[in-house]
């Protein structure tokens, strides 16, 4: 297998090597072996998890069948977003336009259903083909009193990162319609956690215990009517770096409601999360109780942390993430447990993510902008890692390669989040790395290479 | 109750799908160009569509699934995919160094019509495609078929550019079918002990059920070779193994290469491995083995062993058309009754192999093909009257759960459990998997169920 590509040189980087020159937001070369997905991906993953909601996948079948309810985004109350109703376009309706049948699709779902709103998904063929799906929500809201709301999604329109833009435009029409009349001044949202493993609710229980009212969480274990009146809330706290940042612009601009990063992975980054709300509403009590919380939290889970470190310090590690906000609190978890992180790369990082990134790790770290498999296995040799971190396609290759994984993407059954979290990772991190199975492999290779 | 919504009042529906019982064409044309040895799939469209099929794939598999993509952005989509698909090639010759490309496309290329065969014409003037490599393809939109439907137009397209007419051979080329790589396996392995040399394509065993060496190999030892493609032109016959997914390659072959063929159904089940067995045997002029008369003994013998258990119990099934033909003359010849059939992949002859395999017996099932035939229609039929077990892909554990029926993971794609790309589900050895499956899911729940009175150590 030949080398990197000349193209896409100046989108690896080495620390250390020279001044900071690296390259990112670039569409994915032709004929690569991507990781990257589309607009509706990244449309789809954000609206998903609003649980009381429908929604509808405009376009062929595919599209609805490989997105249907394969990211664990729970709710604790209805299930409706786990179906998956598409209006599985056929070769009459790319003919003839599909909005008689996306009317019709509309009008027997509502009636059967009769959820809190819609989202009607647009996919590439209805980009092409030109179906006035806007005209047709609207047409359906007047008729039935539902909010139907059109996302513009079509794939082809960019990458996922555009995708979580028109998810949040969409989510914006709903933001403002609801009554605030009895909402807290210590209240916020939260932004960008879509409680894969039920991290949302550990989340909001940090929060109460500190006396601070959870307006809504967008979007996971989502409902319409609290997105509704998210604009009452005094804060948004907004986790992630790509999915939930427009929402909170907008919001910013429309409502003047301010609102900070976070990251709630790691004891670090989840500490001061809590500690930046704390400080935004500059009370003397929430402080405090985030401070007791806080210490509460890392005494309960540090002894075992720590009982996890003696076994696996030393180990290396590699990084692939979705976006790269992820990619620190990794980097700082990792280096809790005294593994060291030999590369670390994202799908979609911008170029003051890969800036930080660079400060953030040791010297001799590779960085990588949309990583292909063929570098993520050479990274992988090169650097000799025992840990790869990384989403669905990364973990058989990982596997294949002999070395342990950790799902840090949507295939992950516990959470990672919080202080808990942050045991569950080190926990799973334990266990793949320290598998006797590596070994066995090993101990094959040697004899078959002594045979 | 992940499914509360769903009542058992059926309304007629004019358009829409609820949780789809099928997939679309590209996934298919995905896993059958897996089945050519040191090929590199490739996917003519917008990146989404490349990532949800290798994750699919990835996840039903749990194997690594390489596949690049064309990248779509808006200016391909306004001014047609042909530049990028040259650069695509010309990356990939480069990059990944495969012998074949096999490209498919997808609703998005298919609508703003790039043809194919021009680009890869101007690949090769443009010495894009090396001296011995080669560049396939099949049409493959999404809003035609479904993924049955693209596995059968790849496998097409194999014979379309590799098939060479010549001087007959013995060999005798077989079409699997959409089958797990292990029953791929078992399937040259029953030809193996009868001594009949084959052609199998495509063939997915040692691709996506490799070895664990601690190696990470980006084309694995496995797949039909090129060789092998090109020499199923002067095969002396083919059989075509079910047909929704190989009739069209085996047409072809004939058209092409006049290679006759016969079509019959997968081997699943006693009947329908006796009647591969017996062509097999026919058409090589060979005697059946022993070994392999005695694999069907021990089917019959636990056939007949365990029949009261299987008689009378209500079945749904749903997935693929040629398995679900299989499996319900399978199920017939337990004394079983398949009440329920659905498939979403539309096909004309579908309700009358269904009604073949059922041969009178079952009057009261209810069998539909095509639009809106999904899962949630499946359900429906089940909450007017309760079945004893279900058989189909994953997506059937939400009905499963919630109606407190077991399942038997079958098909396409099983998320959620193993075992379906080791070990196979064709021939003698197959069924007598599938016995062994259904038993166990029927007995365990007797166990479940029984009073504490009644609950028998001994079955």
């Amino acid at each position: 297998m030949s080398e990197i590509l000349e193209k896409r040189k100046k989108q690896i980087r080495r620390k250390g090597a020279g001044p900071y020159e690296m390259t990112c937001e670039k569409h994915s070369l032709a004929g690569a072996v991507s990781q990257r997905a589309c607009v509706f991906c990244g449309s789809r993953v954000v609206l998903y998890p609003i649980a009381d909601a429908l929604h509808l996948i405009h376009g062929p079948v595919g599209c609805a069948a490989y997105t249907w309810d394969i990211r664990g985004a729970l709710s604790s109350g209805p299930q409706l977003h786990r179906r998956s109703f598409t209006t599985d376009l056929r070769e009459q309706d790319v003919i003839h336009g599909g909005e008689k049948k996306l009317y019709q699709c509309l009008k027997e779902l509502i009636a059967y259903y009769r959820p809190k709103a819609v989202f009607v998904y647009s996919t590439c063929i209805v980009g092409v083909i030109g179906d006035d799906v806007e005209a047709v929500c609207r047409q359906v809201s007047r008729e039935t009193g539902l909010t139907v709301i059109s996302v513009a999604s079509e794939g082809f329109k960019g990458t996922k990162k555009d995708g979580y833009r028109a998810a949040c435009r969409a989510l914006s029409e709903l933001v403002g319609t609801g009554d605030i009349s009895s909402i807290s001044p210590f209240s916020l949202n939260i932004l960008g956690d879509f409680n894969i493993a039920g991290e949302t609710w550990a989340i909001r229980e940090y929060y109460r215990r500190m006396g601070i009212e959870v307006v809504s969480t967008i979007t996971g274990d989502g409902r319409v009517e609290d997105i509704r009146r998210a604009h009452g809330a005094r804060l948004n706290v907004v986790q992630c770096s790509g999915s939930m940042v427009h929402l909170a612009r907008e919001m910013k601009e429309k409502y003047g409601i301010p609102y900070i990063h976070v990251s709630y992975f790691g004891l670090q980054d989840m500490s001061k999360a809590l500690y930046d709300v704390a400080e935004f509403f500059q009370d003397a009590a929430a402080m405090q109780k985030a401070r007791r919380l806080v210490r509460e939290e890392i005494d309960r889970v540090l002894p075992e942390l720590m009982r996890i470190r003696t076994d696996v310090q030393g180990k290396k590690a590699g990084i692939y993430t979705g976006g790269a906000f992820k990619a620190f609190s990794l980097v700082a978890s990792l280096r809790m447990l005294g593994i060291r992180t030999a590369f670390v790369g994202s799908q979609t990082g911008s170029p003051d993510d890969y800036k930080r990134l660079e400060e953030f790790c040791d010297p001799g770290t590779i960085i990588v902008d949309d990583a292909n498999t063929m570098e993520l296995v050479r990274f992988s040799q090169e650097t000799e890692i025992d840990l790869l971190i990384g989403g669905v396609k990364e973990r058989p290759v990982a596997y294949k390669l002999g070395i342990g994984f950790c799902d840090h993407n949507h295939e992950r059954k516990i959470s990672l989040a919080g202080f808990e979290g942050m045991l569950h990772f080190a926990q799973e991190v334990h266990a793949s790395v320290m598998s006797p199975v590596w070994k066995l492999i090993d101990r094959k290779n040697i004899n078959v290479g002594n045979a | 109750m992940l499914l509360r919504h769903t009542t058992s009042e059926i309304k007629e529906r004019s358009a829409l799908t609820i949780n789809p019982a099928k997939t679309c064409q590209p996934i298919g044309a995905m896993y059958a160009a897996l089945g050519i040895h040191r090929c590199l799939p490739h996917s003519h469209g917008s990146q989404g569509c490349c990532a949800y099929h290798r994750s699919t794939l990835t996840r039903h598999y749990k194997e690594p699934v390489m596949a690049s993509t064309s990248s779509f952005t808006e200016g391909s989509a306004v001014f047609g995919g042909q530049s990028n698909l040259l650069q695509a090639i010309h990356n990939i010759f480069s990059i990944y160094e495969p012998d074949v490309i096999a490209i498919h496309t997808t609703c998005l290329s298919e609508t703003i019509g790039d043809d194919i065969p021009q680009i890869i014409a101007t690949a090769r003037d443009k010495k894009y495609i090396p001296d011995g490599r080669y560049v396939i393809h099949a049409n493959t939109p999404s809003y035609v078929g479904s993924h049955v439907t693209g596995f059968s137009n790849m496998v097409k397209g194999m014979v379309t550019y590799f098939a060479e007419p010549g001087t007959q051979t013995k060999t005798i080329n077989i079409i699997p079918g959409w089958v797990e790589p292990s029953d791929m396996r078992e399937i040259k392995r029953i030809c193996y002990m009868m001594g009949i040399e084959i052609i199998l394509f495509p063939d997915t065993s040692d691709v996506l059920d490799c070895p664990q060496t601690g190696r990470f190999e980006f084309y694995p030892k496995g797949g039909t070779t090129i060789e092998e493609l090109k020499a199923a032109g002067r095969s002396r016959m083919t059989l075509a193994l079910g047909r929704s997914a190989s009739v069209a390659a085996a047409r072809e072959l004939d058209s092409k290469c006049k290679v006759a063929c016969e079509v019959m159904e997968l081997p699943i089940g006693l009947r329908a491995t006796d009647q591969f067995v017996d062509t097999l045997r026919r058409v090589a002029r060979v005697e059946v083995p022993t070994l392999l008369e005695d694999e069907r003994g021990r089917l019959m013998d636990m056939m007949t062993d365990m029949h009261q258990y299987f008689a009378g119990r209500r079945v749904a099934l749903w997935g693929d058309p040629d398995q679900l033909v299989s499996l319900t003359e399978f199920l017939v010849d337990l004394d079983m009754r398949p009440v329920y059939i659905v498939t979403g992949t539309p096909g004309k002859k579908f309700l009358s192999r269904i009604e073949k395999a059922l041969r009178g017996k079952v009057p009261e099932a209810k069998v539909q093909e095509g639009p809106c035939s999904d899962m949630f229609l499946l359900h429906q039929w089940i909450k007017q009257e309760k079945v004893d077990l279900l058989i189909g892909n994953t997506y059937g554990k939400y009905i499963s759960r919630d109606e407190d029926i077991p399942l038997l993971r079958y098909g396409f794609p099983i998320l959620d459990r193993i075992g379906h790309s080791y070990f196979p589900s064709v021939g003698y050895v197959g069924a007598m998997r599938l016995l062994e499956k259904i038993l166990g899911l029927l007995m365990d729940r007797q166990d479940r169920d029984a009073p504490e009175e009644s609950f028998e150590l001994v079955m």
